[in-house]
């Protein structure tokens, strides 16, 4: 019987290919779009997370100014000392390390090539703050920043442009007035909220002031990027670096902070969430999609009802039972549905693969959004399909035949 | 009709049918006795609203009675239920209607095996019999041609194909005849008549056409619902 039921609903649907490529589309359309959606988004989520994530571990960053913004970054704010970054580490529990930073912008050639590169004068713990890796090479050491050895780690934007695909680890470069020899390569991190990460050249904080912009200052650290261990809570942290940093600067109660605390995980959480809503809209209009495709699909199965009641009602006469004839109806939507729920899963993982290379963002296979797309587009299907049938076959057979 | 047979294959006892309820309530069929035996070649007969076509489908199980008794081949139809009434028009009836009602962009040689499908026919054997179906209502040459194609001639006899493909036992024919021309009317109507006696299934066929009926041996004329007249042909 099933068989039966199986090779009738095959004929009607050969039968009526316009009828069925018009249901089959509806659900194609719905399962695509909803699944090339959710799944861009959460590419694009995930991708968000990823460069943030390359920012570093628990990552603060001590600056000067009472903001976050170039608004309050003005001249006359007092910079920091290397004594703040040493007092930090040491006095506040739960932070690992602690790295001053002093920045630069200078011109940077090797043989003929030239370019203006951002150089960081920092200690060895600022690689582990800021999670650089090596691609060749080493890291400067505490002896290097001791002795204010006139060594550079490039990233790979530097490398690029510098020394095209040659290994610059043991050349020299000339940065600003002095040669320098690079001696470490970073492994690339990417474009982050902040701009290219890789375009940098990081030294020892010793050879940066000594031989290349000299010290006039104490205050001469622009910033102090801070590493917090693992399960601490960042809140409590900024608060105590606050207090210990407003201390040291002598700050009366009723003075505003003359610096502030970035925190890198506050900004991953924001993006997050961000992308988040994002996914959640683009699912949304992906639903609304699927249900245009379902009224899509009930428009086609209610127009041929009339054709469709009077098909039952012939069947019916000629002897079949209404068992047989609903069983040849569900097949047949059932059929119709899972052929437009598996191609519309095809070409969401063509379009998905095609799209997430052109916008840059990782593919990953979301089983869950397929099976539910499918699901929901085959029980939309079966439902449009099966529910006139059954009301049909009710009907005396006298009465299907006569429906108009 | 002389020969008194073990039981009749209709035989019909006080059959009512109303449409609606209350007020609203129509009385099509108002108390019929008839006995049909089998081989027999009847028409009913009577004037629109008569109610000759009602009692047609309550004769082919298309349609229920609302009261009275309906025992075909000693079976009490009215008690049977509808996956029963459908296994008994499935193995014993056959239909034919004035609009044809076959199914559409189908070929004749699929509308003629459809009911060999549902009795579970084997596709070899649903092949042959339905091109020896077509070939014995002289359509040999339209197996692969849809309703579209054919004329309303070859479409009803499409439809007498498909309902003695499966050798029933009665056919059932309301206005056969009703969408066709004259000559068409003969060809159809003696097609009927040679079935009747060369297979020996039992004809009924409902029309208001004083020539159709001349076809039948007996007629019977409804008129309010009621049987006014019952004569059968020397």
């Amino acid at each position: 019987m099933i068989w039966n039921a199986l090779a009738i609903a095959l004929r009607e649907i050969g039968r009526n290919l316009t009828r069925a490529f018009l249901t089959v589309l509806g659900i194609f359309i719905g399962v695509a779009a909803i699944i090339t959606m959710v799944t861009l988004g959460q590419g694009a989520t995930l991708a968000v997370k990823a460069q943030i994530s390359n920012l570093g571990n628990n990552l603060l960053t001590l600056r000067p100014g009472a903001g976050f913004g170039s608004r309050t970054a003005s001249a006359g704010v007092p910079h920091f000392t290397e004594k703040d970054a040493t007092i930090i580490s040491e006095q506040i529990a739960g932070i690992a390390a602690a790295a001053p930073v002093r920045t630069a912008s200078l011109s940077t050639i090797y043989l003929q090539n030239a370019r203006l590169s951002a150089i960081t004068g920092t200690t060895p713990v600022y690689f582990q703050i800021n999670k650089w890796n090596l691609a060749e090479g080493r890291f400067f050491s505490e002896v290097d920043l001791r002795s204010g050895a006139a060594v550079c780690v490039i990233g790979n934007t530097v490398r690029t442009e510098l020394f095209g695909s040659d290994n610059p680890v043991g050349v020299k470069i000339r940065i600003g007035k002095a040669a320098c020899e690079v001696i470490g390569l970073l492994v690339p991190k990417g474009q982050a909220g902040m701009g290219d990460q890789d375009d940098t050249i990081i030294m020892p904080l010793s050879a940066l002031q000594r031989r290349l912009i000299g010290k006039n200052s104490e205050h001469d650290i622009n910033q102090i990027s801070i590493s917090a261990q693992d399960g601490v809570d960042g809140t409590a942290l900024i608060t105590e670096i606050t207090s210990l940093m407003r201390q040291r600067r002598n700050l009366q109660p009723n003075q505003d902070n003359n610096f502030n605390i970035f925190d890198t995980r506050q900004i991953a959480e924001t993006l997050g969430a961000t992308t988040q809503l994002m996914t959640m809209l683009l699912a949304a209009v992906a639903g609304v999609s699927l249900l245009v495709g379902g009224i899509g699909i009930m428009n086609i199965m209610l127009v041929s009802v009339t054709e469709r009641t009077r098909e039952i009602g012939i069947r019916l006469a000629i002897g079949a039972t209404a068992r047989e004839v609903l069983l040849q109806f569900l097949v047949e939507a059932v059929t119709l549905s899972c052929v437009g729920g598996l191609a519309g899963i095809v070409l969401a993982f063509g379009l998905c693969a095609g799209l997430a290379k052109i916008i840059q963002v990782p593919f990953n296979f979301n089983l869950q959004i397929n099976v539910i797309a499918f699901l929901f587009s085959a029980a939309v299907g079966v439902l449009f399909g099966y529910t006139p049938a059954r009301r049909a076959a009710r009907l005396n057979p006298i009465d299907a035949l006569r429906h108009e | 009709m002389n020969q008194p047979a073990a039981s009749p294959l209709i035989e019909l006892r006080g059959l009512t049918k109303t449409y609606g309820v209350g007020d609203a309530a129509f009385q099509a069929l108002k108390g019929i006795d008839l006995t049909i035996q089998a081989g027999e070649f009847v028409a009913i007969m009577g004037p629109s609203g008569s109610g000759k076509s009602t009692l047609m489908n309550v004769l082919g199980c298309l349609d229920t009675p609302t009261a009275g008794s309906y025992h075909y081949q000693g079976i009490a139809v009215e008690a049977l239920n509808t996956n029963e009434r459908s296994l008994l028009r499935r193995y014993a009836l056959g239909f034919v209607f004035q609009g044809f009602n076959l199914l559409a962009r189908t070929s004749s040689l699929d509308n003629v095996e459809l009911p060999l499908l549902y009795r579970g026919v084997s596709r070899q054997d649903r092949l042959a019999k339905a091109v020896a179906a077509l070939t014995s209502v002289g359509l040999p040459t339209k197996l692969r041609s849809t309703p579209a194609e054919l004329s309303g001639g070859q479409q009803q006899r499409v439809a007498i194909a498909r309902a003695i493909v499966t050798e029933p036992s009665t056919l059932f024919a309301d206005e056969p005849t009703g969408n066709l021309d004259s000559v068409t009317t003969g060809d159809v109507m003696e097609l009927l008549t040679r079935l009747n006696l060369d297979r020996g299934i039992t004809v009924l066929v409902v029309t208001h056409d004083d020539h159709v009926a001349t076809f039948a041996r007996r007629t019977v004329l409804i008129k309010d619902g009621l049987i006014e007249s019952d004569v059968v042909r020397p």
